[in-house]
């Protein structure tokens, strides 16, 4: 059994407040929603972006489009896999060309899903910009990128474990935080390196 | 889910699950060549080598295509262009080929089982796309994606598979796919055009095109494979039409809905008339889209799976 201390450090107050905040940052970053359109990334991320589409329709009265986005074809490790993940559908069916369009994920990590999902945006055309949304930053970035908006920043160290749920597809409103690597085993007993590439919602 | 083998030399023995998920995988792939940017990085760095023994149009494209749209690099070999001429065996057209650092093969030859030689002889990911009289799955992926497409299901489904039995891998992978999916599979032909054991199939079997198809929900119609037949299965290619054509007239026995496939090349006039294959119902067009899907997610697929032993 793995060594770990589990904390609950969002909850569904927690969260909906984030979202809700977040939905405002955006609105008051990008003068209203006209230009607007949100992509959430699958799983979680495509479930979050539906959300904040949601609140800044309450807020604004607007109706932006939302799409989703797979980023499993652009990924830079499918060689190193033994099998193939899943593809899920990408649905951008709106012309993301002069858009404001805000990328949304549950959470950053090594940034290398974002870096993916930049590519396979901007294969559908130029839009005018691009911003991050994320509920959870844990840090550890391995490339240059940052978010535009958090819902929380978490320290944690890289063996760690983020698991963001979520009510539609966990039953559950809820951001959990394992700290792995405590004194008593040694480290790479625990060394679970795996979710470094994070599918799914452990990150 | 995944594929339990590291290559795909048919639909024999492939379970439903496995056929579900290049469907689905097919799927994700079917948007991808509906963008303005038809191509995604996801294969940078796999060579891929098509092998091409026999003739072909639409299955040799669309494998480039594929290939292509996946970012992989090509290479494309056809028998009448190389050494073969000059008396060189397949094993060793391949293993040079493949000391070129190759990752996949595509192959399509006359011999039955010529695929399945290539995987005892090299280490890359062997692709049946069509060997002999054996299999054709990629084709028949492309149907079942296409008829699940239209009926959001396969499952309890009619398909009379009409045409020249004995010669056609199209239709073996068919049957094995369709039944693998729970799809009720009938096959017609005349006898002289049926292969020996046919019953082993485990399939219903007409020499009566208008029985076969008589409550039908999807007719599949095999070409008369002319080159591949001496002379003398059936007395005329005009009373194979009168017999076994699919005409405007025959569509009336069929269920409502009903959907008519080919895999092509078409012989006009001679197992479907014009009418027939240009009407609202058929799907042919449909049918060669959609394989550019399968294929790409057979490459997808197979492509992850390099070290593993069977």
């Amino acid at each position: 059994m793995p060594r770990y201390k589990s904390e609950i450090i969002l909850n569904q107050k927690g969260m909906i407040r984030a979202i809700i905040r977040i939905a405002h940052e955006i609105l008051e970053r990008n003068n209203g929603a006209e230009t607007l359109a949100i992509v959430g990334i699958f799983t979680r991320g495509a479930t979050l972006a539906k959300r904040i589409a949601e609140k800044i329709n309450q807020i604004e009265g607007v109706n932006i489009p939302v799409g989703f986005l797979d980023i499993n074809l652009y990924r830079d490790d499918v060689h190193s896999k033994l099998d193939q993940p899943i593809i899920q559908r990408t649905e951008i069916l709106f012309d993301i060309v002069d858009r404001n369009i805000i990328l949304v994920d549950d959470v950053l990590f090594t940034g290398r899903t974002i870096r993916s999902a930049l590519d396979a945006l901007i294969d559908f055309g130029r839009p005018r910009s691009i911003q991050l949304a994320v509920l959870v930053d844990r840090g550890h970035r391995e490339l240059p990128i940052r978010p535009d908006y958090v819902g929380k920043n978490i320290p944690t160290s890289k063996d760690d474990k983020v698991q963001v749920q979520l009510e539609e597809i966990d039953k559950e409103d809820v951001v959990i935080f394992e700290k792995y690597g405590l004194r008593k085993e040694p480290a790479k007993k625990h060394g679970r390196k795996k979710n470094k590439t994070g599918r799914g919602g452990a990150k | 889910m995944k594929l339990k083998s590291r290559h795909l030399l048919g639909l024999e023995g492939l379970a439903a699950e496995e056929i579900t998920l290049i469907l689905d995988t097919a799927e994700s792939f079917r948007e991808i060549i509906e963008r303005p940017i038809k191509k995604v990085p996801t294969l940078r760095g796999v060579t891929i080598l098509n092998l091409f023994y026999e003739p072909s149009t639409r299955t040799r494209i669309s494998f480039e295509l594929a290939e292509k749209r996946l970012s992989a690099d090509t290479i494309s070999f056809s028998k009448s262009m190389s050494s073969v001429k000059k008396g060189e065996s397949l094993k060793d057209t391949v293993r040079n080929i493949e000391a070129l650092k190759i990752n996949m093969i595509v192959i399509r030859h006359s011999s039955s089982g010529a695929p399945y030689l290539l995987t005892r002889c090299t280490d890359s990911n062997i692709i049946n796309a069509g060997d002999g009289r054996h299999e054709h799955p990629t084709q028949a992926l492309l149907d079942l994606f296409t008829i699940r497409r239209k009926y959001k299901k396969l499952k309890g489904l009619r398909v009379v598979l009409v045409g020249d039995v004995k010669h056609s891998r199209v239709v073996r992978s068919n049957i094995w796919g369709l039944k693998a999916m729970g799809a009720s599979v009938a096959l017609c032909a005349p006898s002289t055009l049926l292969p020996y054991e046919v019953d082993k199939f485990g399939v219903d079997v007409y020499t009566n095109v208008e029985e076969a198809i008589d409550g039908a929900d999807v007719v599949n119609i095999m070409r008369i494979q002319l080159e591949r037949q001496q002379a003398g299965l059936f007395p005329s290619q005009r009373e194979y039409t009168n017999l076994f054509g699919i005409t405007k007239e025959r569509l009336k026995l069929l269920n409502k809905n009903f959907t008519i496939m080919h895999p092509g090349p078409m012989n006009r006039g001679i197992e479907i008339t014009s009418e027939v294959a240009d009407g609202k119902s058929s799907v042919i067009l449909e049918q060669v889209t959609n394989g550019q899907a399968i294929r790409m997610a057979v490459l997808y697929l197979l492509s992850g799976k390099k070290e593993e032993t069977e």
